[in-house]
């Protein structure tokens, strides 16, 4: 099985936000919640980039080590899902994410957060693939229709790819090797204990 | 590329770098002019080797700088603009690795002492005669629901939270992912809106009872004496209060007020701190939890089984005459002055409430 990991080319990504755009229809997520964003860093300045984040399906996530009601789980692909019917909306996964990830409706009194919603890798969750039930809790599973994440599979400048991470790691150590520069694997080391090296 | 166009380009580079040095030092303003955004890098750059992406960002050199990497968003999420906070693995390690420890030592290891403690000196009975019959009131009903108030809030907020640390190792197993869930969820709710009572119970206990339970030279005294549990050389002498019930008293007030300032921050999520202040938030508000559970536990022992007569006091509110004279006699002879003078409840008589 593959190791399915997401790398955000900043060198290549012009801040166009169809990523976050394609992600948000693909899902119908609801408003005020994000599962994909862009980040740009020193924005205005010489230098500047632009990294498109979502969760990074982490190994050893902390999110799912965090949860206290064991709500996660990691499928075959690595893919880091969870169940929203075991979800108490506690919002420990967030203060544990270091990508900022989880997602929260905002239901209730105080600061009451619903269950968690989060980047599911286009691979659905526990619900029975490509169910309405599936659908309406988790969004698209383009992964059971052999499809990539739609995010990465749409990206004008092919900045953001998701695949094996091997795969990923060969094809942006090429794009270093022949324009001769690149500003790294964003997250790589924080989510998988490694990094691209060229 | 061949030999001969590396040459030809590293010569280019020297010239551009000359070319570049006599700029420099004929107009004294290359921060200016980068700060500006003047300075025209690419253009031709890369016909001259220079790398176009010298000063852009890059993930290792921004970890050197700060601790997490922050940008902006088009978004309106302002928490989203965190791109990276790798302090999310430490609040992972602490949850995970040092919480439930703490927690357990604190409150397991309390309950190891207070079970030593029965076994050795067994229950704290009255003297033989000690009751007189006579019956004094000692807490009032608005101090008893004060009291009863906070105290059933602090055991459903201690319970539901030890649930967050505890839930699924040792429930979970039990009862099944489902039933653990429905469970949590209500604990959850207990959680956050019972927090509120909570509060206003710290607040009331605070007004009511802060007049005595200031500190003084015979709480020293008291404690000197080790309170009297050892059982020799009889009862200390104590006000309205013990030493030991005003480091209760201090404990709660002090405590409770930490746990609520923690706790508010928790609550509403993200409106008083960002991502690494919530995370300190949460620290704080678990261990000082498992602490304030541990010095409850003993605050609940000594209440009820640890001490005949003790529970009666926030109980019916009423305590034998003996059972003070004994435990707080400097308060009685205060009560019998304020009595005799004819503004207050004498011993014997049950007061209108």
């Amino acid at each position: 099985m593959a190791r399915m990991k997401f790398l955000c080319d900043a060198d290549r990504c012009i801040e166009c936000n169809a990523c976050v755009t394609a992600c948000k229809n693909e899902h119908e997520v609801p408003w005020g919640i994000n599962r994909r964003r862009v980040v740009t860093i020193n924005d205005g300045k010489p230098g500047e980039r632009s990294i498109s984040m979502a969760c990074m399906h982490c190994t050893d996530a902390p999110c799912a080590a965090v949860c206290p009601v064991n709500c996660f789980y990691t499928t075959a692909d690595a893919v880091v899902l969870h169940s929203k019917d075991l979800c108490i909306g506690c919002g420990y996964c967030f203060y544990a994410c270091p990508f900022g990830a989880p997602q929260y409706p905002r239901v209730g009194n105080f600061g009451s957060r619903g269950k968690m919603d989060k980047c599911t890798y286009c691979s659905g969750g526990p619900e029975a693939d490509l169910t309405t039930a599936e659908y309406e809790k988790y969004g698209a599973n383009r992964l059971a229709e052999g499809k990539l994440p739609l995010c990465a599979e749409m990206c004008s400048t092919k900045a953001l790819l998701a695949g094996d991470g091997e795969i990923l790691a060969n094809i942006y150590k090429q794009r270093v090797m022949q324009r001769g520069y690149g500003s790294g694997a964003w997250g790589w080391k924080t989510a998988y204990r490694e990094t691209v090296s060229v | 590329m061949s030999p001969r166009t590396k040459t030809l380009r590293r010569l280019a580079f020297a010239a551009v770098l000359s070319l570049a040095g006599a700029i420099g030092a004929a107009a004294p303003v290359p921060a200016l002019a980068q700060q500006t955004g003047v300075v025209t890098r690419d253009g031709g750059a890369q016909a001259n080797g220079r790398n176009p992406t010298a000063d852009s960002v890059n993930e290792e050199a921004l970890f050197k700088q700060n601790n997490k990497i922050q940008g902006v968003v088009t978004i309106p999420d302002w928490k989203a603009s965190v791109l990276e906070q790798p302090q999310g693995r430490d609040w992972r390690g602490f949850h995970e690795g040092a919480m439930p420890w703490i927690a357990g030592i604190a409150v397991l290891g309390m309950v190891a002492l207070l079970a030593v403690f029965f076994f050795v000196r067994g229950r704290i009975r009255m003297e033989p005669g000690e009751l007189t019959g006579q019956k004094i009131l000692r807490f009032n009903a608005v101090e008893r629901f004060t009291h009863w108030l906070t105290a059933s809030c602090f055991i459903v907020l201690a319970l539901t939270g030890l649930n967050y640390v505890f839930g699924k190792r040792l429930l979970q197993p039990l009862i099944g992912p489902d039933a653990f869930t429905a469970l949590s969820q209500w604990g959850k709710y207990a959680h956050n809106f019972l927090a509120w009572p909570f509060m206003i119970g710290i607040l009331l206990m605070l007004a009511l009872w802060v007049a005595d339970n200031i500190p003084s030279r015979i709480d020293w005294i008291w404690f000197k004496q080790g309170g009297g549990l050892t059982g020799k050389g009889g009862h200390p002498h104590a006000g309205r209060f013990n030493a030991g019930q005003k480091m209760v008293f201090w404990i709660v007030v002090l405590g409770g007020l930490a746990m609520s300032a923690s706790g508010i921050v928790l609550l509403f999520p993200f409106s008083a701190a960002d991502i690494n202040g919530m995370q300190w938030a949460q620290m704080i508000h678990a261990v000082i939890a498992a602490l304030f559970i541990a010095a409850i536990l003993a605050h609940i022992y000594i209440g009820s089984l640890g001490m005949e007569g003790a529970y009666e006091a926030m109980g019916s509110g009423e305590v034998d005459l003996g059972w003070a004279r004994a435990h707080h006699d400097l308060w009685v002879e205060e009560q019998r002055a304020k009595a005799n003078s004819g503004s207050q409840i004498a011993p014997g008589r049950a007061p209108a409430e």
